[in-house]
């Protein structure tokens, strides 16, 4: 009896996480000129006016840019962290990854008002560059908790067979463990690039005038009202960071069978 | 140079390019507000260098700055409170089906996978003039006119709550599943019922992953400020709200640095309470 009462329970806060968003995506395939029920048929017409919209095509590609290099910056810099904080004894190491992982623990709009008002106050302006420093910051935790917890699970003695039969440190690292890392390596990029692609707060802060980004660009199309041109992008959105991680996911796994024989 | 010394520059080399980052776009910056928010506003736009504790008194005397303060830590805590309260049947759920776990795990992480502000964003479709429940409700023949039931004080926390629910699950979840589950057989065998088992047991033992679930939406409730321009009204304005007023359109930098610091100072003092007797261990665990 009790038990079912929890999974009724269950599947009604399911829904709740669920149903407004599928809200979303089924009113973006409305044919009525009005955002709201009652759908008067299908249609892709809300499609075809995000490709016209000049705006939009813009903002995506500014938020593409910017997720990729993000991902490529904070996983870069994310795996050599890693790297010297599982596979050396360094004094302070807990200290340095509280540090390290602090842009999690600080609210995200105190972290951008203190960015922003010291680059201004060095008169570094607004820019392209300010917007991709605030989301290396902010990505780079989730990429080193992510590859840390792998390079744990990484034995040492593969490394070591490699270096006692005479390569070196770097041709060890590029041909061992390099490649028992690359799934931590896609997942932490795909981390980065989802966090920096979906992230609003403080890029509303960092951004230039006249750069938005997906997320801003919803956000001041939102002002006027809903309409079923935000829904659709609002699907795009859905299909491009759920979608990803399902396809990369995939490949990773059509890839281990592979090799795995 | 000696292969030893190498060998001990080795990680710092590595670390650098990381430690260089956090240190100098993150740590400077933090300290940097420090001083800033004692500086003095003046009304030629030079700000006065200086130890002024205007900007402090100011949010503390001023009872338009006092009262969001206020009301952003009330509606963190309803949140709070309501994720547990939605969130910890579920996360039992979870850890305790057989059949269907990784199906119910898989859908959990979904949604951190959607964009914030579509979530925020997909209430307008359900609660809005021409939203799916005024349509429900008109069809039924319930109400003639649609009613506005957005941008007040309940919508915020609804949105907040939507926002925040799977990282009070996740959190719940983790915990329960670390427990050993002969426990709960002992109590039973025991004699005790299997409410009586969860109350003794279980419960007591799933409170650090309901604490670190708890913290999180608070301190991500507490810090929000797109949930409350969405959802809210004009008057439901939340402590970021005003620290984006005071730096981006009021370009009044020690008022915005002084109240960053103040919310950064209640959440700080937040987290380490929480570390005094839990752990940030117990943290990372619900974040990985």
């Amino acid at each position: 009896m009790g038990w079912r009462l929890i999974r009724a329970y269950t599947v009604l806060v399911y829904g709740f996480m669920f149903l407004p968003v599928a809200v979303v995506v089924l009113l973006s395939f409305n044919a009525s000129q009005f955002g709201s029920f009652p759908m008067t048929g299908l249609s892709l017409r809300w499609f075809e006016a995000l490709w016209s919209n000049d705006a939009i095509v813009r903002a995506f590609r500014t938020s593409i840019t910017l997720g990729l290099l993000t991902a490529v910056v904070s996983t870069t810099l994310g795996v050599l962290a890693s790297l010297a904080l599982v596979r050396y004894n360094i004094p302070g190491r807990n200290l340095i990854t509280t540090l390290l992982i602090a842009p999690i623990l600080v609210p995200e709009v105190v972290l951008a008002v203190a960015l922003l008002l010291f680059l201004n106050w060095l008169n570094i302006g607004k820019s392209f560059a300010l917007l991709l420093m605030g989301h290396v910051i902010f990505t780079l935790p989730f990429v080193i908790l992510v590859v840390q917890a792998r390079l744990v699970s990484i034995r040492r003695d593969v490394e070591e067979a490699a270096l006692s039969l005479g390569a070196s440190p770097r041709q060890t690292f590029v041909s061992i463990t390099l490649p028992l890392l690359m799934p931590a390596v896609a997942a932490g990029a795909l981390f980065a690039f989802t966090i920096s692609f979906d992230d609003i707060t403080g890029t509303l802060f960092w951004k230039p005038g006249g750069v938005e980004t997906v997320p801003t660009q919803i956000f001041s199309m939102l002002r006027n009202s809903i309409s079923p041109e935000i829904n659709a992008l609002g699907t795009v959105m859905i299909l491009l960071t759920v979608g990803l991680p399902l396809v990369g996911a995939a490949i990773a796994r059509q890839l281990a069978k592979k090799s795995g024989g | 140079m000696s292969i030893e010394r190498r060998e001990a520059r080795q990680p710092w080399i590595l670390l650098s390019p990381a430690l260089v980052s956090v240190v100098l776009l993150l740590v400077v910056p933090l300290m940097f507000i420090v001083v800033y928010s004692f500086w003095l506003r003046s009304a030629v736009g030079a700000d006065t260098p200086g130890f002024f504790l205007d900007h402090g008194q100011k949010v503390r005397r001023d009872r338009f700055h006092r009262d969001i303060v206020l009301s952003s830590l009330k509606i963190a805590a309803f949140t709070t409170a309501l994720c547990a309260i939605l969130g910890y049947p579920a996360a039992y759920f979870i850890a305790r089906s057989r059949g269907n776990k990784l199906v119910l795990l898989v859908l959990l992480m979904l949604p951190f996978w959607i964009s914030y502000i579509i979530r925020t964003m997909s209430w307008i479709n359900i609660l809005g003039i021409s939203g799916a429940l005024n349509g429900a409700l008109m069809w039924l023949g319930l109400t003639s006119q649609p009613i506005q039931m957005l941008y007040n004080e309940t919508t915020v926390i609804l949105g907040l709550v939507h926002f925040l629910l799977p990282f009070m699950i996740l959190n719940i979840y983790v915990s329960l599943e670390g427990i050993d589950r002969n426990l709960e057989d002992a109590a039973a065998s025991l004699g005790a019922a299997r409410w009586q088992g969860f109350l003794a047991v279980t419960l007591p033992l799933s409170l650090p992953g309901l604490a670190a679930g708890g913290l999180l939406c608070f301190v991500l409730a507490a810090g929000t400020y797109i949930t409350p321009v969405i959802l809210g009204g004009p008057r439901d304005a939340m402590f970021a709200n005003l620290v984006f007023e005071a730096i981006i359109r009021q370009l009044n930098w020690p008022l915005g640095s002084a109240l960053s610091l103040m919310l950064l100072a209640v959440l700080g003092a937040l987290v380490l309470i929480y570390n005094r007797y839990l752990g940030m261990s117990q943290l990372s665990k619900g974040l990985g």
